[in-house]
């Protein structure tokens, strides 16, 4: 009998608060940025999870705060480790969490900035090695160049430095490095948002075989929705610190029951001159310092009652595997 | 004051080579003329053409999408066409022939660098918009005396006057409350609302041609789509014909007109957007168009171009594209001179030495 699998990561009510400041000499609370806000989903094994949104949503923390990169206001991280056991990477101290830091890693979007300028591509993607003491000698030489050679660059490119690269190499260089460890989940952080579409397509490709190749689970972070669409299996749609509508993606495509992923979709540009889209969008995305009582997106929203302008509605499962935040969601 | 619609031909000191003033000038429903323009820099390892021969023509009313990747030339066209290339770059060949709506003509490349035509020209009958809003206002100035700087700068009122035609246009361009933004600094603003203020700023003389360099680039996706809808307003209520440069062809494909694609310096394909969308006959297009992920297919490899662009200054021989298209064929495509602009039909125009084996590949 085959168990069902289980979730390599649980992430409840994880939430990152940021106090806002006074300005001044007498510096004191006057606010608090929820950029991440009671968020909740599970991830198997071998997945990718998409979070989208539109920029100061909260994708970047909620990532962050996820591999404990930042440390969470509240929540739980259940993370389960190679050996079977589970921790909550929320509560764990520095110390405890440099040993489980190899299976989880990040990609970022500016490989650029990302790289130190004055490293040799192979010493970029060796330091987490050393660093960790993971490997060295002939055994750290083979290991960085089989590394080098799954993420399509040359032996000789060894020796150069990230100046050298283009943004489609340098982004090479960065999944190397992220991947050299050979990390169980991979968050990658806007990865292919700076490349042009040609260099894009490749750099997917590239993460797709690897996902295949070494088994890793993704949390895809992007803002385009066609690359989201295109590499994941399920998509988590944020607007202002809370995931509004988590759903397969196709799913999710065919039919967003939330009104923000609605307006969202309805939005991307297609360039067929046919599809027709929608360029008569009501508002501003709302600013997380500064939400409205009750639904954060109720000011938009075209379906909105007074009862949406009360209390913040909680992500239910409103038919199966369909998980929204709306009261009055279009099933 | 000197009416800027006096003489419009320049002096044409120097200009021994250059055809007959008759032939400089366009046909009435074109507004600008872009005709074998060269645009090179000066630089440690030599002359890199960022522009190499580049001709379209821009049809009066409509939105002409300038596409191609990062380097390919687009903002260094746009910038040539309002004179704004700065050292180590310079023009160093071709005509820019913009044609005003009262039938007189200039050839903008041409121009006399400190001019008072060209001054008149730019931010007058022809604007620009950046992709990064900032770079265009100023910190400390109200977003209201920064508008206000612009009408004053080419049309004669008071500053009441400015001020209350400020306020219209603000309004126009989607800025809720512009009675009261007005006096806002552009930090107080969102990413959009400075971009509807940067927009406003270019409109305010009413300009025949408005340049917009990757003007939604920066922008959320649902922002982007307002954007897009002022600029198509703009299109339908004024009339102004607009040069959009932007490497998103989603972008390209709802708002534009006409397309030129460009690879490398040059124009290799442009025409209607329905037909190059559909029926692209560039391999370079074709390329573009089959890496988009698009909204239809799921987790299936996406078919991409090999290898990168190639520097400016190791341009391959032949047709600069043949070292990445699948349809390069050895002995034609990589000797000789770069592939000569072919006309498919009135519209369409190609250089690609085999772009009759193209046909039908995009389905
Ligand atoms: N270190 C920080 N201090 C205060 N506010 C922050 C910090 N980091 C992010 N924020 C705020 O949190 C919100 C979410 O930001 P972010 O996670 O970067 O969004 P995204 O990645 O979706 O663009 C934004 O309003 C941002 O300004
Ligand atoms: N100031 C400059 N000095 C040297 N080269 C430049 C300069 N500005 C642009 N270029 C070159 O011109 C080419 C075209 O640039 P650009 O028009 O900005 O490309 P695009 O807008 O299509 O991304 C680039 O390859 C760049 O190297
Ligand atoms: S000329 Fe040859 S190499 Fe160039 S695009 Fe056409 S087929 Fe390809
Ligand atoms: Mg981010
Ligand atoms: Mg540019």
């Amino acid at each position: 009998m085959i168990a069902a699998p289980e979730p390599l990561l649980k992430v409840r009510g994880l939430c990152k608060h940021f106090p806002v400041m006074s300005k001044g000499i007498r510096r004191r609370q006057i606010g608090v940025v929820k950029a991440c806000d009671e968020i909740n989903f599970d991830l198997m094994p071998g997945e990718t999870l998409g979070l989208v949104g539109e920029s100061g949503c909260g994708k970047t923390t909620t990532g962050r705060t996820i591999l404990r990169a930042l440390a969470p206001t509240a929540g739980e991280v259940l993370f389960k480790l190679p050996n079977g056991n589970s921790v909550d990477l929320a509560t764990l101290s520095e110390a405890q969490l440099r040993p489980l830091r190899p299976h989880m890693q990040m990609v970022f979007q500016d490989p650029y900035a990302s790289l130190n300028p004055r490293m040799t591509v192979r010493d970029i993607v060796a330091e987490p090695l050393v660093i960790h003491k993971m490997a060295k000698g002939s055994e750290l030489d083979d290991r960085v160049s089989d590394m080098l050679k799954r993420v399509g660059l040359k032996p000789e490119h060894r020796t150069r430095y990230p100046h050298a690269f283009s943004g489609g190499q340098r982004q090479r260089v960065g999944i190397a490095r992220a991947l050299i460890m050979r990390p169980k989940l991979v968050v990658c952080d806007e990865a292919v948002s700076a490349l042009d579409v040609s260099v894009q397509a490749q750099v997917i490709n590239l993460l797709q075989d690897l996902q295949q190749e070494l088994g890793l689970t993704y949390i895809f972070i992007a803002h385009d929705l066609s690359v989201v669409k295109h590499i994941c299996d399920r998509i988590a749609v944020m607007y202002a610190g809370r995931i509004v509508e988590l759903a397969q993606t196709q799913a999710l495509f065919d039919k967003p029951v939330h009104h923000y992923t609605k307006m969202l979709l309805s939005a991307v540009p297609n360039p067929d001159p046919d599809v027709p889209m929608n360029m008569e969008i009501r508002g501003e995305v709302a600013d997380p310092g500064n939400l409205p009582p009750g639904c954060a997106f109720s000011p938009r929203c075209a379906a909105c009652t007074d009862a949406c302008r009360k209390i913040v509605p909680q992500l239910e499962e409103k038919s199966p595997a369909r998980f929204a935040a709306c009261y009055h969601p279009d099933l | 004051m000197k009416n800027e619609n006096d003489n419009l031909y320049p002096h044409s000191e120097g200009s021994s080579s250059r055809p007959p003033p008759s032939s400089r000038v366009p046909p009435q429903d074109h507004v600008l003329d872009v005709r074998d323009l060269k645009v090179e820099f000066k630089t440690e390892e030599g002359i890199l053409r960022a522009v190499d021969g580049v001709s379209f023509a821009m049809r009066r009313g409509r939105i002409m999408a300038l596409v191609g990747e990062s380097g390919c030339g687009k903002s260094v066209t746009s910038y040539s066409i309002l004179r704004l290339i700065q050292q180590p770059g310079r023009i160093a060949g071709g005509q820019i022939l913009f044609r005003s709506k009262d039938g007189s003509s200039v050839d903008i490349a041409a121009l006399d660098e400190k001019s008072e035509q060209l001054f008149h020209l730019r931010g007058g009958k022809l604007s620009m918009i950046f992709q990064e809003p900032m770079t265009a206002l100023s910190p400390v100035h109200t977003v209201g005396n920064q508008v206000c700087e612009a009408i004053l700068l080419h049309q004669k009122m008071t500053k009441q006057e400015a001020r209350a035609k400020a306020i219209a246009m603000l309004g126009k361009v989607g800025i809720p409350a512009p009675e009261r933004r007005i006096d806002q600094y552009p930090f107080e603003l969102s990413g959009g609302m400075r971009q509807r203020v940067v927009i406003a700023m270019a409109l305010v003389c009413n300009p025949e041609v408005l340049i917009a360099d990757e003007p939604t680039t920066a922008l959320d996706v649902t922002i982007q789509a307002q954007v897009m809808g002022l600029i198509k307003d703009l299109q339908q209520e004024l009339g102004t014909s607009t040069l959009l440069i932007t490497h998103d062809l989603g972008v390209v494909g709802q708002l534009a007109d006409d397309i030129a694609v460009m690879y490398l310096g040059r124009i290799v394909e442009q025409g209607p957007v329905r037909e190059i969308m559909k029926n692209p006959r560039h391999p370079y297009t074709l390329g573009l168009l089959k890496s988009l992920p698009s909204l239809a297919m799921n987790k299936a490899r996406l078919p991409s171009i090999d290898g990168t662009v190639p520097s400016l200054n190791a341009i391959p021989p032949g047709c600069p594209f043949h070292p990445r298209c699948p349809y390069a064929k050895e002995g034609l495509c990589n000797v000789g001179a770069p592939p000569p602009v072919e006309s498919i039909n009135d519209r369409h125009a190609v250089a690609c030495l085999r772009w009759r084996e193209v046909e039908g590949a995009a389905k």
